[in-house]
């Protein structure tokens, strides 16, 4: 139970600390913020509801990054070539799944271990990435696929951007696949024990794959929203977001090692990451200090998380 | 089930040779054989040649943060369009649980809070679940308590008046004849005999699977002569060693020369005992130790033994490095594992991965490095579990010496025959609590099991 809320706890404790450091907690509690907040987190988020599933099953995926940028190129350039908003998003959602059934297929064919196949696949989709693009940004013609993602959505109404809900939606969704689908709980089945679950009859590789598609979906929805941002496909962007990702889902609760971790944590976790910058812009801290307190939290929650395990099993 | 001719190579070592192996339905088959002898290989055959059949492992196979019921019905969980259904999950658990009298078992619980012995009760109700019509068994008992044990022989005889057969592979002769009617020897891998075990004696069994490599009994009160009169040096004292919840007011002393042997049921705090006096586990009350140095050899060979990928050269020297200003001295290492090698008859040259080795060298190699390690004090936690009888008698021989020459030495252990055979004097762990240590002589099978389940008259 306390393993359950205690990134809760954490989130809590990281707002109300800026909102006193700032002196304004008004300004930094009001709704304009926290739209500015959930913008920022809402590629993290969908990232982190993928790499939940990897990181529970016992994987890991280094590539997202990578498959950001690629996914928000081939988006743009669909875009730009065939003016449909409804292509654009399905041609970079599926390039999302594609990059990770090729992942999943080196990982079960290749017997590469997750680490080295998506290392190498960072390398591959970034590549890719700017080749198609032609090293250069590619620019899109105006469609509702960029209002995905803005701050501020022109129906107020929403409240918040069209992509903060859908993140919402789709996270609660994953929440009862893993929970209460046979496919779920195979996942935490071979994060926990992968022998047992391939000595049960589990077709281990086959799910693995699956794990890695699925996961690949949310990474090819974050690059769409990443364009939908950018107001542009850039081969060069999100360098370095798949430690974010991983971050908010160890934060969250999850263990590398397999069997454990769970959506709602990761969304927490990814929370937490972005009300710390927000407070730090807020505060007028340099980018390096935001730098070093994240680095000092991750580490911080992980090692709290540890504590507690050790204090509950011994 | 006939297997006929059945071979396996790995590489160039031939693992299984041309074996026949017959089970019938409701069948208790015991397989009997030295470590490397093939047990395991024969296993995975029928495992992958032969449908409905389940094999549960030495290492238990199940995923610890599933639940009870999910562990059960892994890989065929109810479902309707991919939907868990879980009262039906629950309710199927709940009826395989109760065929063995365990309704206690709430199928919601995490596996990873159950006991070992419930949790090999979770692997059979899998089996069971499976339908399968054929269970192995691959030393069921090897971390289970005795009280486990008579438990477990239940359901299996439960399971065999079902029709059900099971091949249970064990190296301990007692419950083998405890539990089977048939058997199979095998060795290297060949099958050497076959037959009912009321036809055969202990004697015979032994000299089919060792061969004629050592025809004595290598178990029984052979090896230890000495009486244990008061010896002027006490090598460790320790008074009133508590490590709560499983260690509670320990004392006891330990002489040069002396082996001293601690019985108990798995679980009574006997390792957490040696652990404390090691260092391993935070503890009060007073360790004295008289210019002595201490080694341990964990119960756990895998996990704290040894370090399985590095070669059996690093592993028997690692507490003293042969060096010169920082710089191993490689011809040294060499020639001192050598040395170990021959003292303990290890099969293996000083450079090989110590994971390549079969159990019983492997456990030769953890017991060598507290030799090369020169200590003075010898802490061994179940030094001969789940090897093979050879290797045991290698161990046991070598314990032996080492109390001649004057070394101090405490033995952990299950298995009240190793202890007969070794040990000067005999304490027995209860719930905690360490009983008197009283010379072997004034111990008999029956007042050892009765200290160790015996309430808290410790």
């Amino acid at each position: 139970m306390i393993k359950r809320i205690a990134p809760l706890i954490g989130l809590a404790a990281v707002i109300v600390l800026f909102a006193l450091l700032t002196g304004a907690p008004e300004r930094y509690l009001s709704a304009a913020n926290l739209r500015v907040v959930l913008a920022q987190t809402v590629i993290i988020a969908l990232g982190a509801i993928g790499m939940t599933l990897i990181i529970v099953s016992a994987g890991i995926d280094l590539s997202v990054g990578s498959a950001i940028a690629l996914t928000s190129v081939v988006t743009a350039l669909v875009l730009r070539d065939t003016s449909s908003p409804i292509l654009a998003l399905a041609a970079g959602v599926l390039t999302g799944c594609l990059i990770g059934i090729v992942n999943g297929l080196a990982i079960t064919l290749l017997r590469v271990v997750p680490f080295i196949a998506t290392l190498g696949m960072l390398g591959v989709a970034r590549g890719v990435a700017k080749w198609i693009a032609d090293q250069q940004t590619v620019n899109v013609p105006r469609t509702w696929l960029n209002e995905l993602a803005v701050t501020f959505p022109s129906r107020a109404w929403m409240l918040f951007a069209p992509a903060v809900w859908l993140t919402i939606v789709l996270a609660c969704a994953m929440i009862v696949v893993l929970r209460n689908t046979v496919f779920g709980r195979r996942v935490f089945a071979l994060g926990s024990n992968e022998a047992a679950a391939r000595a049960c009859g589990i077709h281990v590789d086959r799910l693995k794959v699956a794990i890695y598609a699925t996961a690949g979906l949310f990474f090819g929805l974050a690059g769409v929203t990443q364009m939908s941002r950018l107001r542009q496909g850039d081969p060069t962007v999100a360098v370095g977001v798949e430690l974010d990702v991983i971050a908010a889902v160890v934060i969250g609760g999850g263990s590398l090692r397999g069997g454990e971790g769970s959506i709602g944590g990761a969304m927490i976790g990814a929370l937490v990451m972005a009300f710390l910058r927000n407070g730090c812009q807020q505060m007028g801290w340099a980018n390096y200090v935001q730098e070093i307190i994240i680095g000092v939290v991750i580490v911080v929650a992980v090692a709290l998380d540890r504590y507690r395990a050790s204090r509950t099993t011994a | 089930m006939k297997l006929r001719g059945v071979s396996r190579r790995f590489g160039a070592t031939i693992a299984l040779d041309n074996v026949d192996f017959d089970v019938e339905p409701g069948e208790v088959h015991a397989l009997i054989g030295e470590n490397g002898a093939g047990k395991s290989t024969l296993l995975n055959v029928i495992a992958e040649t032969i449908p409905g059949v389940a094999h549960i492992h030495q290492e238990l196979s199940l995923c610890p943060h599933l639940t009870v019921a999910e562990n059960i019905l892994l890989g065929r969980e109810p479902a309707r369009r991919g939907f868990l259904l879980r009262d039906e999950l629950n309710a199927r658990a709940r009826t395989l649980l109760a065929e063995f009298d365990r309704t206690d078992i709430d199928p919601n619980t995490r596996v990873m809070h159950l006991s070992l012995a419930d949790q090999q009760i979770i692997e059979i109700c899998r089996a069971l679940a499976a339908d399968a019509s054929l269970i192995l068994m691959d030393e069921p008992t090897s971390s289970l308590q005795r009280a486990s044990v008579e438990h477990l022989f239940a359901i299996i005889r439960r399971l065999a008046a079902r029709g059900i057969a099971i091949v249970y592979v064990s190296h301990f002769l007692e419950e083998v004849r405890e539990i089977a009617v048939r058997y199979t020897v095998l060795r290297d891998g060949r099958n050497v005999i076959s037959g009912s075990l009321s036809e055969i004696t202990d004697d015979e069994l032994i000299r089919a699977m060792v061969g004629h490599r050592h025809p004595e009994r290598s178990e029984g009160p052979l090896l230890r002569t000495t009486s244990a009169t008061e010896r002027p040096f006490a090598a460790l004292r320790v008074t009133n060693l508590s490590a709560p919840p499983r260690l509670h007011h320990a004392s006891f002393e330990l002489h040069r020369g002396e082996i001293l042997g601690i019985a108990g049921l798995i679980g009574s705090g006997r390792t957490e005992m040696i652990r404390a006096i090691f260092g391993l586990t935070p503890s009060t009350g007073s360790i004295t130790v008289d210019r002595s140095r201490l080694g341990y050899l964990s119960e756990d060979r895998k996990g704290e033994g040894l370090a399985l990928q590095l070669s059996v050269a690093d592993n028997v020297t690692i507490t003293r490095f042969p060096s010169r200003l920082g710089w191993l001295d490689l011809e040294a290492q060499a020639a001192q594992t050598h040395e170990q090698i021959e003292r303990l008859r290890i099969k293996a040259l000083p450079q090989t991965r110590t994971f390549a080795l079969s159990g019983g060298n492997q456990q030769k190699v953890a017991l060598a490095r507290l030799l090369h390690q020169r200590c003075d004090v010898l802490l061994l936690d179940e030094p001969a579990r789940g090897i093979d009888i050879g290797a045991k008698s290698d161990i046991y021989r070598e314990i032996a010496n080492l109390a001649a020459s004057g070394k101090a030495i405490l033995v952990v252990s299950s298995y009240l025959p190793e202890l007969f055979a070794i040990c000067d004097r005999i304490a027995v762990m209860s719930r905690g609590r360490l009983g008197d240590a009283r010379p072997a002589s004034e111990w008999t099978p029956d007042s050892i099991l009765e200290a160790a389940i015996g309430s808290d008259a410790a």
